[in-house]
């Protein structure tokens, strides 16, 4: 495969996955907590690296998601005991980054960790990052990377489907019936981890963000149906990072950033267009309604 | 010791030491207002919204001066303000999600025009990206002082309105019977939180400004149930975190003064929570006895 194409299979991957997780995260309202988690898995990368002393795939897996779970206790733990949710967050996120950037100024400059890269990710340099077997070159690291993680969530969300989807919408009802949701809320915080640790290297933790959201509340906009909007979410996700490729290309700039700019552009458009939900339609509707209530 | 004596002898780093302490108090008054009126993710979403401000300014005016950042940076917070309030008016996103796109767009514009600028004007970034994560090592006097001058007149402004800001803040209807001009007040208000957002991030950066306004007070919190006793005690939180973090940061070669900034207002912040004398953890456990 070209070098071009290996970017965009890394990116479609990066938009899908974090796309299918985003969207069940827009419609629990847990989208800022999602922020948070994406910031402070930075500290949980560099306890792994200090740790291992390596940048290897499976710890930074298991440190990133296990500051999450612990960003998501902490954050619940202030909630409950009366801090407003939005400072408990915002409390929660800054305090871990922060300890996070500190540390990362202790280790040396000879490694490849930084925390520039560690905000805007390095999807240029993907393509060259490889995984070799018995010699044989088996394609970029963040691919399999992505790919194991993609596999992974979309399992965790076939299996708990019905799950998922009473505990979002009638959360008593789903009580009742004996559905454990406190341990399908900290499967999302884990599946949370898994996706930003594992887009980390490519868009980096800051632009993970806008892949985790943007796409979810896209579809949001545009169906009413709980599956389909798990499906679209990931749908547009993917297409936003063949979008935010070319134009990166095309303008020569950071391809993380473009990326988040198309997820925004296909926001504004289904915020505008959407047949359902959008400005335009409702807009429509309203004049005719008018209209119908001036013949009648 | 001798090292944090050392510091108050270079005059640079006093600057910043002066800098820093007025920043913390003037953003731990303002921040209680946040807190009250449970924006404090909203500070969050300005802060990531100046960088695009600041790119679009270097990119009409081609030249690196930081009034012109700070203006271009508050015009983009105002924007992303708009825009989060104009989402949850104009569809059925909620409030939390408007706010994360907004966030994590804008700083994907603000990082696309930073590239842009790196690569299309002689690999010269100007410094730009320093307002990422704060540049207190690289300030110059003139922007300490702009830093001193703008948080003490936010300290005065915020001062001066602390009564009517409270009434309209706690209770807008009893302040609309007194006459008082809410929606004016909440304007101010709103230009004094972004000013703050503004001056700060020269020093802590875009990632984490929000802490400044939001740890000091609810630290406060534990403390006080009075208003005006929660801003003056948020103040002087913030003020010392600003101290120490300043202080710690000069001590070793290459440590963030931002973070370390925040990290002591969150050390502040988890002594509180347990030791506070409103409803701190210790506090609640005794009376439970």
């Amino acid at each position: 495969m070209t070098y071009g194409a290996w970017i965009i299979l890394t990116g479609v991957l990066v938009g899908a996955t974090c796309g299918i997780t985003g969207a069940l995260l827009v419609l629990r309202k847990m989208a800022m907590i999602a922020d948070a988690i994406s910031h402070t898995v930075l500290l949980g990368i560099v306890l792994a690296f200090l740790v291992t002393q390596s940048l290897n795939g499976l710890p930074m897996l298991i440190g990133a998601g296990a500051v999450g779970i612990v960003t998501a206790i902490l954050v619940q733990r202030l909630d409950s005991s009366g801090v407003q949710s939005g400072a408990a967050i915002g409390v929660v996120f800054t305090s871990l980054f922060a300890l996070g950037v500190v540390m990362l100024s202790f280790i040396g400059d000879g490694v490849h960790l930084d925390v520039e890269h560690a905000l805007m990710g390095e999807i240029a340099y993907v393509p060259w990052d490889t995984l070799t077997y018995a010699r044989i070159d088996l394609g970029p690291k963040a691919v399999w990377m992505l790919g194991g993680v993609f596999i992974l969530n979309l399992t965790i969300i076939l299996l708990f489907f019905k799950e998922f989807k009473l505990s979002t919408f009638d959360p008593q009802l789903a009580a009742s019936l004996g559905i454990p949701i406190l341990f399908l809320h900290y499967l999302l915080m884990g599946m949370v981890s898994f996706s930003t640790v594992a887009s980390f290297d490519s868009v980096g933790a800051i632009l993970v963000v806008a892949m985790l959201i943007v796409p979810g509340a896209t579809a949001y906009l545009l169906t009413d149906h709980f599956g389909w909007m798990i499906a679209l979410s990931a749908i547009i996700g993917a297409l936003a990072s063949i979008i935010g490729y070319v134009f990166a290309v095309w303008l020569d700039v950071s391809i993380a950033g473009s990326m988040a700019v198309s997820c925004g552009l296909l926001f504004t458009m289904a915020f505008f267009l959407s047949p359902k939900h959008g400005m335009v339609s409702k807009w429509w509707k309203r004049k005719s309604f008018r209209k119908s209530m001036a013949t009648s | 010791m001798q090292e944090l004596l050392e510091l108050f002898q270079n005059p640079n780093a006093r600057w910043v030491l002066f800098g820093s302490i007025l920043l913390g108090f003037a953003s731990g008054l303002i921040g209680s207002f946040v807190l009250l009126k449970k924006q404090s993710l909203i500070g969050d979403a300005m802060a990531h919204a100046a960088l695009p401000g600041i790119c679009i300014a270097y990119l009409i005016y081609g030249v690196k001066s930081t009034p012109l950042f700070l203006l271009g940076a508050a015009v983009s917070g105002l924007i992303a303000t708009y825009l989060i309030q104009a989402i949850v008016n104009h569809s059925r996103i909620k409030t939390d999600a408007s706010i994360g796109v907004v966030l994590s767009v804008s700083f994907g514009i603000g990082i696309v025009l930073l590239t842009y600028i790196t690569r299309h004007s002689g690999g010269n970034q100007a410094g730009l990206d320093d307002f990422i994560f704060g540049q207190a090592a690289a300030m110059v006097r003139s922007d300490v002082q702009m830093i001193a001058v703008g948080s003490l007149l936010i300290i005065l402004l915020t001062s001066l309105l602390f009564k009517e800001f409270k009434i309209s803040t706690f209770d807008p209807q009893y302040a609309k019977g007194l006459g008082l001009p809410v929606k004016g007040l909440n304007a101010i208000l709103m230009v004094l939180v972004i000013s703050m957002v503004v001056i700060g991030i020269q020093m802590v950066g875009v990632v984490l400004m929000v802490a400044l306004l939001i740890t000091p007070p609810l630290a406060a919190r534990y403390w006080t149930d009075r208003l005006e006793w929660m801003g003056f005690i948020s103040g002087l939180i913030g003020a010392v975190s600003g101290w120490i973090g300043t202080a710690i940061s000069t001590m070793g070669e290459g440590l963030p003064t931002g973070p370390l900034i925040v990290l002591t207002a969150s050390s502040i912040f988890i002594l509180s929570l347990l030791f506070g004398l409103r409803k701190g953890l210790l506090i609640k456990g005794v009376q439970r006895i």
